[in-house]
């Protein structure tokens, strides 16, 4: 059997739930594959993954793979991570989320989720805007860019998810993009491997409701767009800004090892067993 | 605080940390919370108890999270609960509808203050009794108990997570200001004499699983994550399986099944205190802090030779219509005094059908309604 199709009956959830709801040329599809790959190279069971998503056409995610799979409400998902990962440790629990999802109506959960540093992997779809609601503009809509509540043009400025997880204290913070599949299936291996807060920012493509608003064309001319405007983080640190205006980096933007929550925790647990026992 | 308690033995304890107690002796393992008067202690006697246990405390960064790492903690295994006040609360609400769909057991406890909006932080109210039943959106059932001493504070929260466990819901503990702050000498119960309930797990080969199942108690058994039983759960209505449908044919039996599975558990869900109510022509109904000063009304006015009775409601909601139908139909008039502007005196209402007269007596004010008020007003009945 080919390598793909092994896969997909390895982990999809193929004679149940498909077709699925995405758009056809949608970059969704390409963040699934990814992760599936990922996750078998990882060699982690069915049993010890936990799929977590919000709401928005990639919170419709996990229901396509065979995981402990949790469709959560819109923009809270790293809350129900955080108490799926605290009540059972040994679980891997990555959740997926829309820019919208995280940044938006999540934006605290997912600072604090950053600072906390509880071993969790968050990959963050990036399309720049609402797909499932139709085209509204998100905090990573560009300035100057068409959105069904901006038709007159977004004058809001947008996000850098990425580094948005840098500042807020994520221990491995990495950008990819659907174009580069090969490189987003290692990116995503690494956070999933990383012990600590990881968070993979995906660039992607809404076609339907970004790309054709804004004249971007369709599927084929937005990944060709991701192909030119990105940057190896390596190589921009030999560009100049000038080089680099209009550009966005790509690779690992941050990987540090801080205390874990869930490490932390035991210390206190410990402490307060000693404290009790000397109460008695 | 008090860092050890001695079970058996008398303690002074308030009625927020008999709750913690209570929680603990139910195996509660998990607590999120979100700081907030008159529910703080709430938090901080968890955050002390829990991490000695081997259980987790953790402060996120608002309600909202509590309620979504509550849920998640319940889903990998742990008996999970979160504590707040109205404000909290308020935000509570959209996961707890989450909750309700996805049969996800949990406590939630909601010492009411004086509202709307910040309100009044610092005093005591009853005026989520609604919010509690109607707060999220859409039909689903819950379960609403109200709490009136400390030592109901231990049992009702024992009770809280048994309710949770066997019905696969969210439980709603009302408390109030009073209750929460008044010290009292209690004697917990050992161990031994208390009921623990624990959830009901799939038993069957993995593949064979149907998560959400019907059968005849209408609970389906819940597999944890990591378990071995895999699916998927989500806040869509969904299918046996867990998959979000938009069948007819899926959608009806499963809202139904929801609500079966409350109604069909009706007595053992329901629990209230009779007191004189056998011969009684004057009924006062009263709940949570309030229901304190009423019994000694009904005491008060017995001596004056009123024939006075109290009934004094555990379970908000389902509301307990059985119970109160017959004294409905036999007693010549109702007293219902509460701290809001008549909340459950609008369901009593709305149950009596012009059986008997139903008197209302409200405050708003963010004080308690005292024993002798009530005692006036029986007299004048
Ligand atoms: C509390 C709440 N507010 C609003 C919505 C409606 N809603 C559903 S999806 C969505 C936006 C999704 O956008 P994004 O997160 O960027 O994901 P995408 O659909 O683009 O993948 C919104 C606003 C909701 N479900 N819940
Ligand atoms: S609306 Fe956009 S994000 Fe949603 S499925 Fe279609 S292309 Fe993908």
């Amino acid at each position: 059997m080919a390598e793909i199709t092994k896969l997909i009956h390895k982990y999809l959830r193929h004679e149940k739930k498909f077709p699925h709801v995405w758009c056809p040329g949608c970059g969704n599809g390409i963040v699934l594959g990814s992760l599936i790959r990922a996750i078998d190279k990882t060699g982690l069971t069915k049993d010890e993954v936990v799929l977590v998503s919000g709401i928005g056409c990639s919170g419709r995610l996990p229901v396509y793979v065979d995981f402990n799979t949790l469709h959560t409400t819109h923009g809270r998902a790293l809350t129900f991570a955080t108490g799926v990962k605290l009540a059972n440790p040994s679980l891997q629990v990555i959740v997926i989320m829309g820019d919208g999802d995280a940044t938006a109506i999540g934006g605290n959960h997912f600072i604090h989720a950053a600072r906390r540093n509880l071993n969790l992997t968050a990959i963050i779809l990036n399309n720049n805007i609402y797909g499932m609601t139709g085209g509204q503009y998100s905090p990573t809509t560009p300035y100057g860019a068409l959105a069904t509540t901006a038709i007159y043009r977004n004058i809001e400025h947008s996000f850098s998810i990425a580094e948005l997880a840098v500042t807020a204290g994520a221990s491995m913070v990495a950008r990819g993009t659907v174009y580069h599949a090969n490189m987003l299936d290692g990116l995503i291996e690494k956070a999933i491997r990383k012990r600590g807060f990881a968070v993979v920012e995906v660039v992607t493509h809404c076609h339907t409701q970004y790309g054709r608003r804004n004249n971007l064309g369709g599927p084929v001319e937005m990944l060709r767009w991701q192909k030119e405007t990105a940057v190896r983080v390596e190589k921009a640190q030999k560009m100049t800004p000038e080089e680099l205006e209009g550009k966005f980096t790509i690779g690992i933007l941050v990987d540090r090892d801080l205390p874990i929550y869930t490490q932390e925790y035991q210390k206190i647990r410990e402490t307060a067993k000693a404290r009790m026992a000397k109460a008695r | 605080m008090n860092d050890q308690i001695k079970l058996g033995r008398p303690v002074l304890l308030q009625g927020n940390e008999a709750m913690v107690e209570g929680a603990l002796a139910a195996g509660c393992s998990f607590f999120a919370g979100y700081p907030i008067t008159p529910a703080t202690e709430i938090s901080e006697a968890m955050s002390v108890k829990l991490p000695a246990l081997g259980g987790t405390f953790i402060q996120m960064e608002d309600e909202i999270a509590s309620m979504g790492a509550v849920i998640g903690a319940s889903l990998a295994g742990a008996k999970s609960m979160t504590a707040t006040s109205g404000p909290g609360f308020s935000l509570m609400q959209e996961n707890l509808g989450f909750a309700c769909v996805a049969e996800v057991p949990c406590v939630v406890v909601n010492v009411m203050r004086g509202g709307p909006s910040t309100g009044l932080p610092t005093n005591v109210s009853q005026g989520d009794v609604m919010q509690a039943r109607w707060g999220t959106h859409g039909d689903h059932p819950i379960i609403v108990l109200a709490v009136s001493t400390t030592r109901d504070c231990f049992d009702i929260t024992v009770k809280a997570f048994n309710l949770a466990e066997k019905y696969r819901t969210p439980v709603v503990i009302l408390s109030d200001e009073v209750v929460a702050h008044t010290r009292e000498k209690i004697s917990l119960p050992h161990p031994g004499e208390i009921e623990v309930i624990d959830r009901i797990r799939p038993n069957m080969p993995p593949d064979w699983y149907i998560p959400y199942e019907d059968n005849s108690r209408g609970v389906p058994p819940m597999g944890i994550f990591g378990d071995g039983y895999r699916y998927h759960v989500t806040g869509l209505i969904h299918d046996v399986r867990g998959f979000p449908t938009q069948r007819r044919d899926e959608i009806v039996p499963f809202v139904n099944r929801i609500f079966r599975k409350i109604n069909q558990y009706f007595f053992d869900i329901l629990m209230v205190k009779e007191e004189l109510t056998d011969d009684a022509d004057h009924l006062v109904v009263a709940y949570g802090s309030v229901a304190r000063s009423a019994r000694r009304a009904v005491r008060e006015a017995r001596e004056r030779g009123v024939k006075a009775g109290l009934i004094q409601l555990i379970t908000l909601w389902p509301f307990p219509r059985q119970i109160m139908e017959p004294y409905l139909r036999r007693v010549k008039a109702v007293l219902v005094p509460e701290l809001n502007m008549g909340q459950v005196s609008r369901e009593v209402k709305r149950i009596n059908q012009g059986m008997t007269r139903v008197e209302t007596l409200n405050r708003i004010d963010g004080t308690l309604i005292t024993p002798d008020e009530i005692l006036v007003r029986l007299i004048k009945m």
